[in-house]
This record gives structure tokens, C-alpha cells and sequence, in this order.
């Protein structure tokens, strides 16, 4: 098939110079790898039962975001910093019991919440523009910029090498921590080295679809994957591929979206990633729903 | 307490050369109680051993202590005559209370498979000499047939199974199980217990086994450790669940019967009035009116 018939085929949907632009380009690659370090991430997330860390993090890179713009620096580095302090006070405070966990979490979100109510504020009075505060809670993958590809490649990839290094203890430390204590695994230094991975895999989230929605990216498609498949190293894959593939058809929508309305003015990257998140995982449970359906009657 | 080994006529056929686990004078104190008090039992390869006691008689204390998650304040554990190392491939081990997510993408399969190698780092690549082992190991304890299913969907005695070969794959001398019947009806009981009681004899594994009921155990048990009050007293189950020395282990008079080929521990008539008063700490106790 030759390419011009393709293209025409598409036109309608993926609008003429689409990829033309730099921001597109970017975006869609800063997308692809934040997508699939979530995924990845996000399935220990999921089965260690730490979506609610996970949410905290995500939450908490607010005030790292909102100091990072005060400051003017590149958002990314106020998110990762605080997030990575964020998950060493969590791991001192006593994350690891399971009782203490979401106490030790509820605490410290509460209090990093309370200084990005304020930093926020400096931001939008100090600087004079509400934009900050959308673009630190909702994300803006659009003006992320090429120069900054680099270091969410780096970051990406130190995120996937922790994890592909203690695959195997993980995994077991997930089924029972017991069970992984007893042949030997540090269980503790196992769980901070997973809360270092995943403070850094919410940071890389929080920078495209905001400090708000990470949570979306990280737990979304890995639930997903975890209804279609029943194997550990498919999950992750699957995660990863789910995330992308709703990072690129939301930048697509919002991208087609400035040709919506009149006023030239686009919908949110962010909306579009959620929703479709959001639909994929409604859609993976139906084949469950049907199964229980037919077998009940 | 006294041990018991050389009164007891017979062991010497009964056991396969030295003591993979000596376990001599144990005693644990977990904020100000005294857990376990000289605990002292030896097991030898191939020999299957029930750990008697009620509920927080100090049963999971002491495979802590057996696996080195805890601390001794007195005495030692020797594993094949050596003191024990951090990582023990020695023993392989089953937890309480196993619950997984039925969610969880985990096969059967890969769980005995994490029992290979699950203290390395990296991605396990597949190969067919893993899956074969894989493979052998879910046959060994009659788990074939649920290999590729989630080991959360699994029933209790199926996930038991899967347990017990992640357990067995890295080949250990000695079996810790905590527990494992608590969850289990009357027939999987069995049927587990039977088949650890055959892994033992064949693979020449010293398996220790905790419960609270006696019962289940009492046709393969070749040597029970009964625990109460934090002391132990060991032996066969016809040296150990007497009167007299129960008697003595719980510091109060107590009967043992013989019902319908059911062992029953019960408070002694003398302390009738007690005997609402002991029903928790008497395991395999059922009140006799």
C-alpha cells in the first residue's frame, strides 16, 4: 500500500501536520516512555496493594511542581525531588506495616498538600497567571520540550532497570512477605528500593498528565492488564502498551481538538488520556461480567 | 524440658543418620513475655513431626527463630550440625494464613517457579530445562492439573499444593509448615497431610508441621513436639500425649482419652470447675459432658 491513499484515509482523524510540529513530536515521545514506566511500575503497584502511595506521591508532587515554577526552573525537577523526599519520609515513617501504611501516607500528604496550597498561591500572585496551577495539577505534555527528552529517557530507564533487577524478589515479597523474608530477602530494603521506583515513575507522570491525574497513568492500565492476563511478565507489557497506546490517541484527540471549536483553543491532553483509561478498564471487565452472567443462569 | 529421645525404643531404624535440626534450649521474650522457655527437639531426615499447641502457644515464634526472623534470648538452632546462616537453602518454608489476591497475574506455575530462584536479581528467562522442573514438581504433589490457573483462584488445599512444591524445588532437607491444615475440610486436610507424609518418606525431608489439632496428624506423625506455656516436651506421640507429662507441661491436672481412635486432651475431673477456664489453652480439647 502506497503511502498517499494511507494518508488520505486518515485525514480526517489524524489532522494535516500533525507530526509537523515539534511539540507533537515530543510529546509523543515523552508519552510513550512516562506511559510505560507507569505501566510497569504500576502493576507491583497494584498487587502490593500501594495504590494509595502511589496516589500520595502523585498528589504530592504539587508543592514540587508549584516551587519548581516559583523558582523557574523545569517542573520535572521539583517533581522528582519532592516526590523522592516525600517517599523517604513515607519509608521512615512506616510504610512497610501494613497497618502503619496508609496512616504514615494520610499524614504526609496532608501536610505536603498544606505547603502546595500556599506555593500555588505565590505562583498565580508572585507570577500573576492561573496557568501554573493547571499546568502543576493537569499536566501539559505539550510544552514539555525537546530539550528535556534526555532526562525523562534517563529517568525512565534508572525506573525499568530497579525494577527488571529485583523482578523475582518483588514478585514473591508481593505474594508473601514472609515467604521472601524467610530465603533470605532484605523485605525492608526491597520496599524502599520499589517506593524509590515508583516516586520517580509518578514524577515522569506528573510532568504530562499533572500531579493530580498520575495516579490515572500508573494504576488505570495496569488494572487493566491485570483482568486480561494471569501471567506477571505479560501484565507489565501489557500495562505498558495500554498506557501508550491511550497517551498517544489522547494527544491525537486533543491535538484534533483545536479544530473542534471556533475559538481555536484545545481540550487538555489529560482528559483524553484518563477517559480512555478509564474506558479500557470498563471495557476489560466485561468479558468477566458475561462469563458470570452465563455461568450463573 | 527433658528430652526424650533415648527412652523412646525403635528410633534408631525409625531415623536416617544425624539431626538435620537441633533446636536446643530456645528461649524468646517478646516485650517482657516469655514466648518459648528451653525449648529443646531434634529431627532427623525423613522424619515427619508435628508441633502441637494452642493458639499463641509460641508455634510461629519458633519457626521465626527457626528461619533466623527472630532473635533467640537463650540457646541455639543447628541446621545439619552447623549454626544457621543467613540464607538457608536448607529449608524450605510454607506460611500461615495465605490469602492472595484473586487478581494477582500469577500462575501456579510461576509461584513454584519463584521457588527456584526468587533471591536473584534479574528477569528469570525461560528455558526448557526450567519448565520441565516446573513441571515435575506440580506432579510430585498432584498439581498438574491446575498449573496455568491463578493461584488466587486456587481452593485452599490446591493452593496448599502450590505452597508446598515452591517449597520443595530448591530441594531443602527440612519443611516448615505453619498452620497448614487451619483453612483446610476434613478431606484436603487429609489429603495434604498424606502427601507431605509421603514426600518425607520418599525424598528423605524431615518435615515439621505446626497445627492445633493433633488428630489429623496422629496416623504419619512419627515424632510430635507439644507445646504449651512456652515449654515443650517431645517425643512419639505415645511418650508425649500422656497424662502425666501434659500433665506437668500445663502446670494442671489434665486427662487424655481415647475416643473412637480420637485423642482427646481434656482438664482433669479434679478441675472441673476450671474447665471453661483452660478450653483455649488445651489443644484438641472438646468438652466431655
Amino acid at each position: 500500500m502506497s503511502g498517499a491513499p494511507l494518508a488520505a484515509l486518515l485525514a480526517p482523524v489524524i489532522e494535516p501536520g500533525f507530526f509537523a510540529g515539534e511539540d507533537v513530536r515530543v510529546a509523543i515521545v515523552v508519552g510513550a516512555v512516562v506511559a510505560i514506566v507507569s505501566g510497569t511500575v504500576g502493576v507491583f503497584t497494584v498487587i502490593r496493594g500501594q495504590s494509595f502511595a502511589g496516589e500520595a506521591l502523585g498528589d504530592l508532587n504539587t508543592p514540587g511542581g508549584s516551587a519548581a515554577f516559583l523558582v523557574g526552573v523545569a517542573p520535572l525537577w521539583g517533581f522528582v525531588a519532592v516526590s523522592v523526599v516525600a517517599a523517604a519520609v513515607m519509608e521512615l515513617i512506616g510504610i512497610q506495616r501494613p497497618r502503619g501504611r496508609d496512616l504514615a501516607t494520610g499524614i504526609v500528604l496532608g501536610a505536603g498538600l498544606g505547603v502546595a496550597a500556599l506555593l500555588l498561591y505565590l505562583d498565580s500572585t508572585v507570577h500573576n497567571t492561573t496557568g501554573a496551577t493547571f499546568t502543576i495539577l493537569f499536566g501539559s505534555v505539550f510544552t514539555v520540550g525537546s530539550a528535556t527528552i534526555p532526562l525523562v529517557v534517563l529517568l525512565g530507564m534508572a525506573v525499568l532497570g530497579i525494577v527488571a533487577a529485583l523482578y523475582r524478589p518483588l514478585l514473591l515479597s508481593s505474594v508473601s512477605a514472609e515467604m521472601a523474608a524467610a530465603r533470605g530477602i532484605h523485605v525492608r530494603a526491597l520496599g524502599a528500593a520499589y517506593l524509590l521506583a515508583l516516586a520517580l515513575a509518578v514524577a515522569l507522570a506528573a510532568m504530562t498528565i499533572g500531579a493530580i491525574l498520575s495516579t490515572a497513568l500508573l494504576v488505570g492500565p495496569a488494572a487493566t492488564a491485570l483482568r486480561l492476563t494471569r501471567r506477571p511478565g505479560r501484565a507489565i507489557a501489557l500495562a505498558g502498551l495500554l498506557g501508550a497506546a491511550a497517551m498517544w490517541l489522547g494527544i491525537l484527540l486533543a491535538y484534533d481538538s483545536f479544530a473542534w471549536s471556533s475559538a481555536g483553543t484545545g481540550w487538555p491532553v489529560s482528559f483524553f488520556v484518563v477517559t480512555l483509561i478509564f474506558l479500557a478498564y470498563l471495557l476489560s471487565g466485561l468479558p468477566g461480567l458475561l462469563r458470570r452472567r452465563s455461568g450463573g443462569s | 524440658m527433658t528430652r526424650r529421645d533415648e527412652q523412646i525404643p525403635g528410633l534408631e531404624q525409625l531415623a536416617g543418620g544425624e539431626e538435620i535440626l537441633s533446636v536446643q534450649g530456645i528461649s524468646v521474650r517478646l516485650s517482657g513475655r516469655e514466648v518459648l522457655r528451653e525449648v529443646s527437639f531434634g529431627i532427623r531426615p525423613g522424619e515427619f513431626t508435628g508441633l502441637i499447641g494452642s493458639n499463641g502457644a509460641g508455634k510461629t515464634t519458633l519457626f521465626r527463630v527457626i528461619l533466623g526472623l527472630q532473635s533467640a534470648s537463650a540457646g541455639q538452632v543447628l541446621l545439619d550440625g552447623r549454626p544457621r546462616s543467613h540464607r538457608n537453602p536448607l529449608i524450605g518454608y510454607v506460611p500461615q494464613k495465605f490469602l492472595l489476591d484473586p487478581d494477582m497475574p500469577l500462575r501456579a506455575r510461576d509461584l513454584v517457579g519463584l521457588g527456584i530462584d526468587a533471591h536473584r536479581f534479574g528477569i528469570p528467562l525461560p528455558s526448557r530445562a526450567r519448565r520441565a522442573l516446573i513441571d515435575q514438581m506440580l506432579q510430585a504433589v498432584d498439581a498438574d492439573r491446575f498449573g496455568d490457573a491463578r493461584v488466587g483462584q486456587l481452593s485452599g488445599g490446591e493452593q496448599q499444593r502450590v505452597l508446598i512444591a515452591h517449597a520443595l524445588i530448591a530441594r531443602p532437607k527440612l519443611l516448615l509448615l505453619d498452620e497448614p491444615l487451619a483453612n483446610l475440610d476434613l478431606r484436603a486436610a487429609q489429603e495434604v497431610v498424606a502427601l507431605l507424609a509421603r514426600i518425607a518418606a520418599e525424598q528423605q525431608i524431615a518435615v515439621l508441621i505446626s497445627a492445633h489439632e493433633m488428630n489429623p496428624l496422629l496416623p504419619v506423625m512419627d515424632r510430635i513436639v507439644y507445646l504449651a506455656g512456652g515449654r515443650a516436651a517431645s517425643g512419639t506421640t505415645a511418650e508425649v500425649v500422656r497424662a502425666d507429662v501434659l500433665s506437668e507441661l500445663y502446670g494442671s491436672h489434665v486427662d487424655v482419652l481415647n475416643v473412637h481412635g480420637r485423642v482427646l486432651v481434656v482438664a482433669g475431673a479434679g478441675d472441673a470447675s476450671d474447665l471453661h477456664g483452660h478450653e483455649a489453652a488445651l489443644p484438641g480439647m472438646e468438652i466431655v459432658q
